[in-house]
């Protein structure tokens, strides 16, 4: 029974669109879906100890490539997409090789990852004249479905594609997980000498898991841009994006599959939520809580919601000093 | 003969000197907490935006004259480093590093939408406007100058607190060695809280200098808090001789940048800079672990 239950699972959500329609609901659920793909995406990494403050940068330059080649050169986002996915690809190499490289590790790395999410931050807003800046751009519409421009303007559709790319997200997880790479990362995190001299090549195993993980960040990047036909530097790329995928992913769970995704039902509920209960009310609110909730879960559940309840039945000493 | 474009361009590097002391001031709190206690505040810029908003309401509201209005902000800013400290680092003191940086980060958001929510997201200022010097042909913001000079008093009063007095040096000593300096008698948690209060209170220095520049609204730790980060970085995380000499370098590659085009490329420069300086000298410009 249980080896059925993911494809049982997996049928219900391709079938919901056919038997349930209604567009906000189905929005809600989209949303999660592509943010938990994007809190997935971080959380390749996140586990292995890479902590990167950069994938606000990844995302930015997913949507902001695939928005710019659409309006600018006419390129289809099905080429723009794979595009943006390798620029975003040649942005990590170019940072993280160097921090690899000359091992920086830690504090360190957090910050200088955050150095790229402010660079990109500050390349869109600079290069106003083609991007919009900060008050945001909108991917030239083309009337009603065109596969082409992977325009869509039911939700059915849309729900489908974030599934499909939210379940692609999972299986390299998953991949991951029985591969020889996870064991690789998992003893250059414990300790990056040891795992050296037994034979593991630090730098470029760190390489690919930071590629596959700035690869994937960028579709979200772009996927978000396309679906909601709007992008501004404050939703897709800088520091508090990737600091909310900090927290998301933390929240879920960065140890386990299906965490992040866990993490983004959480915060896209509770933003939802204070939207619908308090309205203009609740400006500020859903972040003031996100903050709160984000140091209690550090301090006493560093593994998440998903990964403690999973966790359950081993002892924990409390987190206390 | 100096010609218009030399006068400009020696304009651009004072004033570049100048932001320096600002940026410097920034990065000496956050240098100490790192420092000493190993931790990253990323929520350090929110603090100053904190302080800013205490000198508005003290100011502005209440009608305090300016050196109390200050002093209370800093103080304010000083218990908000001690409290930040005994709530959010001290449980985390031994868990992995990146923990308290991801916690200062919940802290960040806290503090960010905690002034949304109670100081609204209009932009305030203390409607106080400072003289702009003329001194042959360059214009030189007093208030930049103001900034330059507390930068220095202040980084020398700190200098002075670490070399000269029992709690400095035990500040340093814990610094070097925290394990063997609990087992000569100093307490370290005393000497933490020492330190982020004294953290926070440099936050509300910062605070009071910036508040009048820059008008005040909840978002405003996002303009100046990651350039303050990778000064530190820069400099080397802890080494406060090197972050000041960052400092320096930051505010005139942003200056000089933002002459020839944008303040943006200016800072897209600054960025740039730093992450080469990161494959050149990675453990900061004057690094001494190797």
């Amino acid at each position: 029974m249980k080896r059925y239950l993911p494809w049982i699972a997996g049928a219900a959500l391709i079938a919901l669109p056919f038997v349930y329609k209604q567009p906000y609901h189905l929005h809600i659920l989209i949303l999660i879906l592509i943010w938990s793909f994007a809190y997935t995406s971080w959380s390749m990494m996140g586990r292995f100890g890479l902590v990167s403050l950069g994938h606000g940068g990844f995302m930015g330059v997913g949507a902001y490539v695939t928005a710019l080649l659409w309006n600018h050169l006419g390129v289809s986002p099905w080429i723009g997409i794979p595009l943006s996915m390798l620029a975003a690809a040649a942005l990590a190499m170019v940072v993280a090789y160097p921090c690899f490289r000359f091992r920086i590790t830690g504090h360190y790395f957090a910050l200088v990852t955050l150095a790229l999410s402010g660079i990109v931050l500050q390349v869109i807003t600079a290069t106003r004249d083609f991007t919009g800046g900060s008050l945001g751009y909108t991917p030239e519409r083309t009337k009603g479905n065109v596969f082409v421009a992977l325009q869509f303007t039911d939700k059915e559709t849309w729900y489908l594609i974030a599934l499909a790319v939210w379940a692609a997200g999972m299986y390299v997880w998953y991949w991951v997980d029985r591969s020889m790479t996870r064991y690789a990362l998992e003893a250059i995190s414990e300790d990056e000498d040891a795992a050296a001299a037994a034979g593991v090549n630090v730098t470029f195993e760190k390489l690919k898991i930071t590629a596959i993980s700035a690869v994937m960040t960028a579709l979200a990047g772009a996927l978000y841009g396309q679906y909601q036909m709007f992008i501004s530097p404050d939703t897709v790329s800088g520091i508090s994006v990737s600091l909310q995928m900090v927290f998301a992913a933390v929240a879920g769970g960065i140890y386990v599959a299906f965490g992040p995704t866990v993490g983004a039902i959480i915060t896209i509920l509770l933003n939802e939520g204070l939207r619908i209960g308090f309205g203009t009310k609740a400006v500020g609110w859903d972040n003031l809580i996100y903050g709160v909730l984000l140091v209690v879960f550090i301090i006493f559940l560093p593994k998440g919601t998903l990964g403690s309840i999973l966790d359950k039945f081993k002892s924990r000493a409390p987190a206390k000093s | 003969m100096v010609g218009f474009f030399d006068i400009v361009l020696l304009e651009a590097v004072i004033n570049g000197l100048l932001l320096g002391g600002v940026l410097a001031l920034l990065a000496l709190g956050l240098n100490l907490i790192f420092g000493v206690i190993d931790v990253t505040w990323i929520c350090y810029a929110e603090l100053i935006m904190i302080g800013m908003y205490a000198m508005y309401f003290l100011f502005s509201v209440y009608h305090w004259p300016f050196p109390l209005a200050a002093i209370a902000a800093i103080l304010t800013v000083a218990a908000l480093g001690a409290l930040l400290h005994f709530v959010v680092i001290s449980p985390l003191l031994n868990a992995p590093p990146i923990n308290q940086l991801l916690a200062t980060g919940g802290v960040l958001f806290f503090l960010q939408s905690f002034a949304t929510v109670f100081f609204g997201i209009e932009f305030r200022n203390l409607g106080i406007r400072l003289p702009v010097l003329e001194f042959s042909d360059m214009f030189i913001s007093y208030a930049r100058l103001l900034a330059f000079g507390v930068a220095l008093v202040g980084m020398v009063l700190v200098y002075l607190f670490l070399t000269k007095t029992y709690t400095g040096i035990a500040i340093r000593a814990i610094a070097q060695d925290r394990q063997i300096m609990t087992l000569m008698g100093v307490d370290s948690r005393r000497i933490y809280l020492i330190t982020s209060a004294l953290g926070g209170g440099l936050a509300g220095l910062a605070a009071c200098v910036l508040v009048l520049q820059y008008d005040v609204h909840p978002f405003v730790g996002l303009s100046f808090g990651p350039i303050t980060f990778l000064i530190c970085v820069l400099g080397g995380l802890g080494n406060l001789i090197g972050g000041f000499v960052a400092a320096f370098l930051f505010a005139v590659i942003i200056s000089l940048g933002g002459l020839y085009s944008d303040l943006e490329w200016g800072y897209v420069l600054a960025f740039a800079f730093f992450i080469v300086m990161m494959f050149i000298r990675p453990a900061g410009l004057l690094a001494r672990r190797s």
